[in-house]
């Protein structure tokens, strides 16, 4: 009597479930799938549906310089910002994992402020504080910029997988005759390792990602992509920017994917 | 400082000479964790510290291993100060209460992990990761990640990784506290075993009193930071130096007493329940305010009437009778309230049996009763 009854609503509540599951789908990723779609696109102009398809928007993006110029200035910021964001993020998270001192909580707020500060302020800070720094649209300011934003991410993380391992194996490996910097090496850091490679996925995607910041210190010479995909938004806009937009989609699936084999690898020992 | 010459003649380098404390205090600002600690552990001795939780006595041992550093005193391995050495350059083995395996590494990667430290051979890593293995009974476990064991056996993990670089001492702090009765009971006697092979000096902290019982040599009770006696099971069982120690391990009737006489290693002494006699352990005058302690299992009845003695014998009603199987533990109270616990062996008195409401006189011999100086340390 019961079993059935509750069979009945369980049949409803799967179907209901499924149901607005998928809407919420369709509603999160439409206007990606769109994007892809009109990347293929054979007409000059961003309609939907694309009357015919081809591969003229990704000859045009890896044929202008202007679009792969800025591609190739992305990742000249990305590569070293995701560096030093997460050698900083790590180290700062560690030290402030292992010590014990006054105002530590407001450290770590101050840490974090950049992903709680709203972006814009950040960037008027930076436009106003790297003009009279000489950073003012360098490759060296978007970097500066783009690792202050990133490092909390990293911070977070690594944060996060320290808290959960046991402290005393730091002690034990002590024990056994490991120095600090062994048993960092050998006990903690591949214990926390899937933190900081998350936190360094953050850091990649968000730098290749950000705009605001990016708009308000960069000039046409050293342009990141999306400032550029900007510019041409309000400019002439053709499908080129759906081709980059792909681009973009495709490297943060790549991002999520990996993340999602780290954490895979991670629980095998951590948990059974 | 002494017995490098007496007990068993071990010519080897690593236990030359045991360990020594030396007035070692810890506090931490206004608390103090261990008061002042002198020690001096025998050739190959198993010393087990013996207190309640928060008696210093895991402290005591973080500063032996280095993990923690004394805020006076020092520590001598084999004659050396151990204060300047960090942990690291000690070489002293330590097994941890929740075992602190490395959970990314395999059981064999674990035990190797202090010989690689060494920068030991390859070769000579695999033999003695092997015999260490071998020796705690999970050689077929070695490929296994330690979250795939079960507590008893990380647990022989974590001792094997501690044995496996022949450590002079090898300290273990509460290494059975989180295993179920009959595996602790099993690991006393394997863990037994392990230090008369090894012949290795071993300093154990427990709160377990049977657990101290069966495995120590010698037994340091710790009370409030400071070692309250260190002693051979028996010499504390049957020679408490305080009231704590008599009532921490095992059980005592307490009475307060003050001393009128001083014969011998025996003194008389005037209570409220009467005049007592007991061996003078703390080496009382008179006139001294003191306890006696008496053990449950010393105390015996006799049938109603006169035993011809003036001293220890006592008058009271049983409140309430405990059977334990093999004994039966009777609760008399006395006239002025006070209350005694008495433990008899089952069928000793030939037929007569003691009911609830009897009023029944007890004794005790004078030399089952020791007097204690009547300090009580806050």
């Amino acid at each position: 009597m019961h079993m059935s009854l509750s069979g009945g609503t369980g049949i409803w509540w799967r179907w209901g479930r499924l149901l607005m599951c998928g809407l919420a789908v369709v509603y999160v990723i439409a206007p990606l799938i769109i994007v892809v779609i009109l990347s293929f696109s054979s007409a000059p102009f961003l309609t939907f549906p694309p009357p015919g398809l081809s591969l003229q928007w990704y000859e045009s993006l890896f044929g202008n310089p202007v679009w792969y110029g800025s591609l190739l200035t992305s990742i000249k910021i990305l590569v070293p910002t995701a560096i030093l964001a997460t050698a900083i993020g790590t180290a700062a998270a560690f030290g402030m994992s292992r010590s014990e001192f006054r105002g530590k909580s407001i450290i770590a707020g101050l840490i974090m402020s950049p992903i709680i500060v709203p972006v814009i302020i950040t960037a008027v800070g930076m436009f106003g504080a790297f003009r009279s720094l000489g950073l003012f649209g360098t490759l060296a300011g978007l970097i500066a910029a783009h690792t202050v934003l990133t490092v909390p991410f990293v911070f977070a993380t690594v944060s996060g997988a320290l808290s959960v391992i046991d402290q005393r194996l730091e002690g034990a490996a002590a024990t056994l005759g490991a120095t600090p910097w062994v048993s960092f090496r050998r006990v903690t850091l591949p214990l926390i390792l899937p933190g900081i490679l998350s936190g360094l996925l953050f850091a990649v995607v968000i730098s290749f990602d950000e705009l605001v910041v990016s708009m308000f210190i960069s000039t046409p010479a050293v342009r990141p992509i999306t400032v550029q995909m900007w510019s041409n938004v309000r400019g002439a806009v053709d499908p080129t920017i759906a081709a980059v937009a792909s681009i973009l989609l495709l490297f943060c699936l790549s991002a999520l994917v990996a993340q999602f084999m780290i954490d895979r690898g991670g629980d095998r020992r951590v948990d059974r | 400082m002494k017995n490098t010459t007496d007990g068993c003649k071990k010519p080897t380098l690593s236990h030359s000479s045991p360990l020594v404390l030396k007035d070692i205090r810890k506090t931490y600002g206004e608390i103090v964790a261990v008061d002042r600690v002198n020690l001096e552990l025998r050739e190959g001795e198993f010393l087990t510290f013996l207190g309640p939780s928060g008696s210093g006595k895991t402290t005591t041992l973080a500063m032996v291993a280095g993990l923690q550093n004394p805020s006076s005193g020092s520590i001598y391995l084999n004659g050396e100060p151990l204060d300047p050495l960090p942990p690291y350059r000690r070489n002293i083995g330590m097994v941890f209460q929740h075992y602190a395996l490395f959970p990314h590494m395999t059981v064999a990667g674990n035990v190797a992990f202090p010989l690689e430290m060494r920068k030991l051979p390859r070769s000579e890593v695999r033999k003695r990761v092997d015999e260490a293995l071998e020796l705690v009974g999970l050689p077929e476990m070695a490929k296994r990640f330690p979250a795939e064991l079960s507590g008893g056996q990380q647990q022989r993990v974590a001792l094997a990784r501690a044995i496996v670089f022949k450590p002079p001492l090898l300290l273990m702090d509460e290494p059975l506290g989180a295993l179920d009765r009959k595996l602790r009971e099993q690991m006393q006697l394997e863990i037994t075993r392990l230090h008369r092979e090894l012949k290795t000096s071993i300093l154990y902290v427990t709160h377990d009193q049977e657990e101290a019982l069966v495995m120590s040599d010698r037994i340091a009770v710790f009370n409030k930071g400071l070692i309250e006696q260190i002693g051979s099971a028996h010499e504390l069982y049957e020679k408490p130096m305080t009231k704590f120690v008599a009532g921490f391990l095992g059980d005592s009737n307490f009475f307060g007493a003050t001393v009128r006489e001083v014969r011998g290693d025996c003194c008389l002494l005037d209570s409220q329940n009467g005049p007592l006699r007991a061996s003078n352990t703390s080496r009382l005058k008179a006139g001294d305010k003191a306890v006696v302690a008496v053990r449950p299992e010393r105390i015996s009845f006799f049938a109603n009437g006169h035993n011809g003695v003036a001293h220890n014998t006592l008058k009271g009603r049983v409140t309430d009778i405990i059977y334990l199987g093999q004994s039966s533990k009777y609760v008399l109270k006395m006239p002025d309230g006070t209350e005694i616990r008495a433990l008899q062996q089952a069928q000793t008195e030939g037929g007569h049996k003691i009911a609830l409401g009897d009023e029944v006189s007890v004794m005790w011999h004078e030399t089952q009763a020791n007097a204690l100086a009547e300090k009580q340390r806050d």
